[in-house]
């Protein structure tokens, strides 16, 4: 499935969307304007641009702690989400959630998750809503090389195949969980092995290349909209950033030859060029893209900031429905 | 409350089965998914005829994955379904307590409201059946420190149906723990549908020399024991709380200004157990009317043992709720 012009334009916006957001909320964090962790999605775009092009609304995924980016890949709007992060009551979780659990029920994004692992469960449970109630929704959920070493990513993706679920799980590698390199946490180089062991495809492709991205989650959400089950997606990508915040922790973990070598491979660079190349988007239009989306950044920080706390009287509203 | 409602005898387990076939008539969105409850019923046969009456795309037989349950659970839910899961025993929360604890309990609050996560959890609790230590505890006070989650635990063939399908109705997730020593039970069910209100405790007797507190089975042991106790002058009321979290201070309370002492007994180890908690609400709430501190009937400081004896011994019973009553009685 390949993508036409303006699915280019809009994969490359969502991507551009992502990495301002990200860089101006890691500023933030970094100068202590921002509350508590941030986990930055910065260098991992064209995963969450690629995929989210084919969804809709109608459609659910779970997050990660590292969630931004698939919130705003998903629709979410800058205002509301730097409310959030700010810890203020306009935002999506009215103050209550934070970086770590940012959502949007209205946009189908089930949350980004505190506990790494977490989230395959439950986008089998919204999986299930998809076919219990005969609907053609699918359900995606996002996960990471570390992830992939817990228990419940092997539950859930058992589950899936077991009942023909229409979900795709896409495990982003970004070669490290939190600060422990992939050959130290798991013997195999490829996740997707893993699907094998569910009866499920397991395809791996460069989470670098959004068309790549794209392509290949076509073919299994068309399989998984189909009644044909789940599949695993193995996205190779990196990490720009630290684990949390920007440089974060200044840990000897990984070196800065990896990081530049990485970066010569940046999602947004390398799409760029490809569609000034193309003629589908020029070098100037992009830079109008940036400028605008970095307007639109700084009115959702301007509103965050000047947004009220949450009342204390309701601290305890939402404990229960 | 002289009703007109047409009851017969039921079994503790057969009121159970009731209820899930009730609550599936009722609801379409409600589902029932776990361990063995679709071919094989249940393993206690709380899911009998389900199946045939309701078809496989609404009674599902999981794989063992408690966690991958708990999971489709919060994820139908948050999506728009009503999930009834089994676990079948309660021991085996461990393998599932992050959708419990993390997902389940808290992501209505983490997401300001936004999300409804309408579960019922059933599951089996309790000792005496030599189950041992992994397939006998009674975990209640993990789930009641939880906000987030209702727990019940009911004690009779009535309020097992009554509070499943009070569970099935409710916005929130419901754990309805069910005791497993008490299935071959029986009393007066309604043949209809009814709920009995989560957070409101019974009487089961009225007294005025002291108070039971307790719920789930030690119920019918805290009953025996006022009667022995009654055979010998002393009059004391029992109070089945039913529902644990919310719990129904209110009764609790009322009852002990009455009766002027109480002892709250539970299955459940004693340390840490909920007995603590009841307890410390009784003296914060009606000191001035307390004869003598607040006895607590638990199980000792140790994992339930196998060997009939030893796990006979281990149980609190009625001749031990008799001894701590005359002792309280005896301490003025």
């Amino acid at each position: 499935m390949q993508p036409d012009d303006d699915t280019l334009r809009d994969i490359h916006r969502r991507m551009v969307r992502i990495r301002v957001f990200e860089t101006e909320a890691g500023k933030l964090a970094e100068a202590g304007r921002i509350p508590g962790a941030l986990h930055l999605y910065v260098g991992q775009e064209a995963v969450a641009a690629g995929i989210m092009a084919h969804l809709s609304a109608d459609d659910w995924i779970t997050s990660t702690h590292r969630g931004h980016g698939h919130l705003i890949a998903k629709g979410g709007a800058f205002d509301r989400m730097f409310a959030e992060l700010f810890g203020r009551a306009t935002g999506y979780c009215r103050g209550k959630g934070g970086s770590m659990h940012i959502s949007n029920m209205e946009l189908g994004m089930l949350g980004a998750n505190g506990i790494v692992g977490a989230g395959p469960p439950i986008a089998v449970g919204a999986a299930f809503t998809a076919k219990y109630r005969k609907t053609d929704r699918v359900a995606v959920t996002f996960f990471g090389d570390g992830a992939s070493n817990e228990g419940s990513f092997h539950e859930a993706a058992n589950m899936a195949a077991l009942y023909k679920l229409p979900a795709l799980f896409v495990c982003e590698n970004n070669g490290y969980g939190e600060y422990t390199a992939q050959a130290n946490h798991q013997a195999i180089v490829d996740v997707a092995d893993r699907a094998a062991g569910y009866g499920m495809p397991g395809v791996i492709v460069d989470g670098m290349d959004a068309v790549a991205v794209y392509e290949a989650a076509g073919a299994a959400l068309e399989r998984a909209r189909a009644g044909e089950g789940p599949t695993l997606l193995e996205c190779k990508t990196y990490r720009f950033f630290d684990h949390v915040g920007v440089r974060g922790m200044g840990l000897s973990y990984r070196t800065d030859a990896e990081l530049e070598e990485w970066q010569k491979r940046d999602p947004i660079h390398m799409f760029e060029e490809r569609l000034a190349e193309l003629g589908v988007l020029s070098q100037e239009q992009a830079a109008e893209v940036h400028d605008g989306i970095m307007a639109e950044v700084q009115a959702g920080i301007e509103f965050a900031e000047q947004s009220p706390v949450p009342d204390v009287a309701t601290l305890l509203d939402d404990v229960y429905a | 409350m002289a009703e007109a409602v047409a009851t017969r005898e039921l079994t503790y387990v057969g009121a159970i089965a009731e209820a899930a076939h009730t609550v599936l008539a009722e609801q379409d969105t409600a589902f029932v998914a776990g361990e063995d409850v679709a071919g094989a019923g249940g393993v206690f046969g709380s899911y009998r005829g389900l199946l045939d009456a309701y078809g496989e795309e609404r009674v599902i037989d999981t794989p063992i994955s408690e966690e991958g349950i708990v999971g489709l659970a919060v994820g139908a839910a948050a999506t728009g379904l009503r999930p009834i899961i089994d676990i079948m025993f309660m021991d085996f929360m461990g393998e599932c307590m992050d959708e419990i604890a993390n997902q389940m309990a808290k992501m209505r609050y983490m997401f300001g409201g936004s999300a409804s996560l309408p579960i019922t959890i059933v599951t089996m609790s309790g000792g005496g059946m030599n189950m041992a230590a992994q397939h006998s505890q009674s975990l209640e006070a993990w789930i009641c420190h939880l906000p987030g989650l209702k727990v019940v635990a009911p004690a009779t063939p009535h309020d097992a149906k009554g509070l499943i399908i009070a569970a099935s109705r409710d916005d929130n997730p419901v754990f309805v723990v069910l005791n497993k020593l008490s299935l071959r039970n029986t009393g007066e069910v309604p043949e209809d549908s009814y709920e009995v209100p989560i957070g409101k405790a019974r009487t089961v007797r009225e007294g005025s020399d002291l108070t039971i507190v307790t719920y789930s089975r030690m119920v019918h042991e805290a009953t025996t024991a006022a009667e022995a106790l009654a055979e010998e002058g002393i009059d004391s009321e029992v109070i089945d709380l039913r529902s644990l979290q919310p719990m129904d201070t209110e009764a609790m309370v009322a009852s002990v200004q009455k009766t002027h002492r109480a002892i709250v007994v539970h299955e459940a180890v004693r340390f840490g157990g909920l007995g603590g908690e009841i307890a410390s609400q009784i003296q914060e709430l009606a000191f001035d009317y307390l004869d003598a501190p607040v006895a607590r009937i638990g199980a000792p400081f140790s994992p339930v043992p196998f060997a009939a004896n030893l796990e006979q011994a281990w149980l609190p019973n009625a001749p031990k709720i008799v001894a701590a009553a005359k002792e309280l009685l005896g301490s003025e």
